[in-house]
């Protein structure tokens, strides 16, 4: 049964929305929090935990974030845990991102001068002291550009979450598209609402960086 | 007992032996200017002194908190021996103001308006009063290492330690940061710079240390040391830098 594409398609599409920016940001707090794991384990002054991170970071950059969504939406129930789509994809796109995350963000702190350690160091600054007031404010500027380009990938990313049954906004877009048989409509709509979530994300990051004087 | 007091000091990188066995004293007030071609060991020599840099063996004792102890209190030692770099190293996410404040306030304890007010004087005293609220990447290098100058010397301490500080600069601008160094040395402040400088080592020294391949060649009071050179190694130094 072919059917025209009508407003509450469009309600519809905009329903799943809220799903894709939802595990959007379940991701990027779970992967924010364990990427500062990751990257705390990586600048550790201890091989093992150094090696540890390297090597998560490498399996899960290494692999695709298909091959990983599936992993757990298939493979756990064979442990006996069941899990459904939309925790599958939670967890998965949190391990995705804390990866990136991790390592973007130890770039930052390892981008500010070990001259600026030194130069806190001088002034009889303990090591927490120098990290909060003269390090950290400096390694966040550096990393807010990275931080939000990496979020609008995640953005995308969930789209993935389509092929585990997740109803997003791609997933809700094919389901339309097999009822009204109007692709070019429909996935012209939903790529215009990835790019306004995507779009508004930039621009919050430019806001960021002015605000905080990103050039400093 | 002297300020600072090094014995039998040995420092390498590596396997490479950078101080080969340093003893020298320093009395309170003294002004030693610290000479010698690079990679003889003066940087390294002044950062082991406040502890930036660990040694392998011998014994630093400054101002009465010996270094090389274990568990020695490195941060009570650095609060009261101020350091100036070559680079200048302000924090650049602060204006000229926050960066003298941020250790009176973190290490001194003092409330802002104390802190604040410590800081305009000292920044007025180095001649950048108008720069308060300024960042660092909108001062000359000159005026930059003023302000660093001032951030050190607002935490009252009882040494300052000046690591090759004109060498970074356009020479236009050398002048401004010595007359600052000057006026310093003429409050009494006890002094030990590693510099090029050879006529300001001169005038405003009291006496000069030659390094040469990690040890201490020559010391001496300034005036004769370099007018009246005892050893070979310190004559040609002083005819390729004197030209």
């Amino acid at each position: 049964m072919i059917r025209e594409f009508s407003l509450n398609d469009l309600v519809f599409l905009l329903e799943a929305l809220r799903w894709t920016v939802l595990l959007a940001l379940v991701a990027a707090v779970g992967g924010g929090l364990l990427g500062l794991l990751v990257a705390i384990l990586r600048t550790l002054a201890f091989r093992p935990a150094n090696w540890l991170a390297l090597s998560y970071i490498n399996l899960v950059q290494g692999t695709p974030l298909l091959g990983q969504l599936f992993v757990f939406f298939f493979g756990l129930p064979l442990l006996g845990v069941n899990v459904d789509a939309w925790v599958a994809a939670s967890i998965s796109l949190s391990i995705y991102a804390s990866a990136f995350l991790g390592e973007i963000w130890r770039g930052s702190l390892q981008s500010v001068s070990s001259r600026q350690w030194e130069a806190g160091a001088s002034l009889g600054l303990t090591y927490m002291q120098r990290l909060t007031h003269v390090i950290l404010p400096q390694a966040i500027r550096i990393s807010i550009a990275p931080t939000v380009g990496f979020l609008v990938q995640l953005v995308k990313n969930t789209s993935l979450a389509a092929l585990i049954g997740f109803v997003e906004l791609t997933r809700a877009s094919q389901i339309i598209t097999a009822a009204t048989f109007a692709p070019l409509t429909v996935y012209g709509i939903a790529a215009v609402l990835y790019f306004v979530v995507c779009f508004s994300l930039s621009q919050l990051s430019q806001r960021l960086e002015r605000k905080y004087h990103a050039p400093r | 007992m002297p300020l600072v007091d090094l014995a039998d000091v040995h420092k390498s990188f590596g396997a490479v032996p950078v101080l080969k066995g340093i003893s020298l004293t320093l009395e309170k007030g003294e002004i030693v200017a610290v000479i010698g071609r690079s990679g003889s060991g003066k940087s390294t020599m002044l950062r082991c002194i406040n502890g930036l840099e660990l040694v392998q063996s011998g014994r630093i004792v400054v101002d009465g908190i010996e270094l090389t102890a274990p568990g020695a209190d490195l941060n009570a030692l650095r609060a009261r021996a101020g350091m100036v770099f070559q680079s200048y190293n302000l924090f650049p996410h602060l204006s000229v103001e926050r960066n003298v404040m941020l250790a009176l306030k973190l290490v001194r304890k003092m409330s802002t308006e104390d802190a604040r007010s410590l800081a305009h004087a000292m920044v007025a005293k180095v001649g950048l009063a108008d720069k308060l609220s300024a960042f660092p990447d909108e001062l000359s290098g000159g005026q930059q290492q003023r302000v660093a100058i001032a951030r050190s010397l607002a935490m009252q301490p009882t040494l300052m330690l000046f690591d090759e500080i004109t060498s970074a600069l356009d020479p236009e601008l050398v002048g401004e940061v010595l007359r600052v160094l000057e006026s310093v040395a003429e409050e009494g402040m006890t002094m030990m710079l590693v510099t090029h400088e050879m006529n300001f080592a001169r005038n405003v020294a009291d006496r000069v240390i030659f390094m040469h391949e990690g040890r201490i060649h020559e010391d001496g009071p300034a005036r004769e040391t370099l007018s009246a050179p005892r050893t070979d190694e310190l004559k040609s130094f002083l005819s390729a830098v004197l030209h």
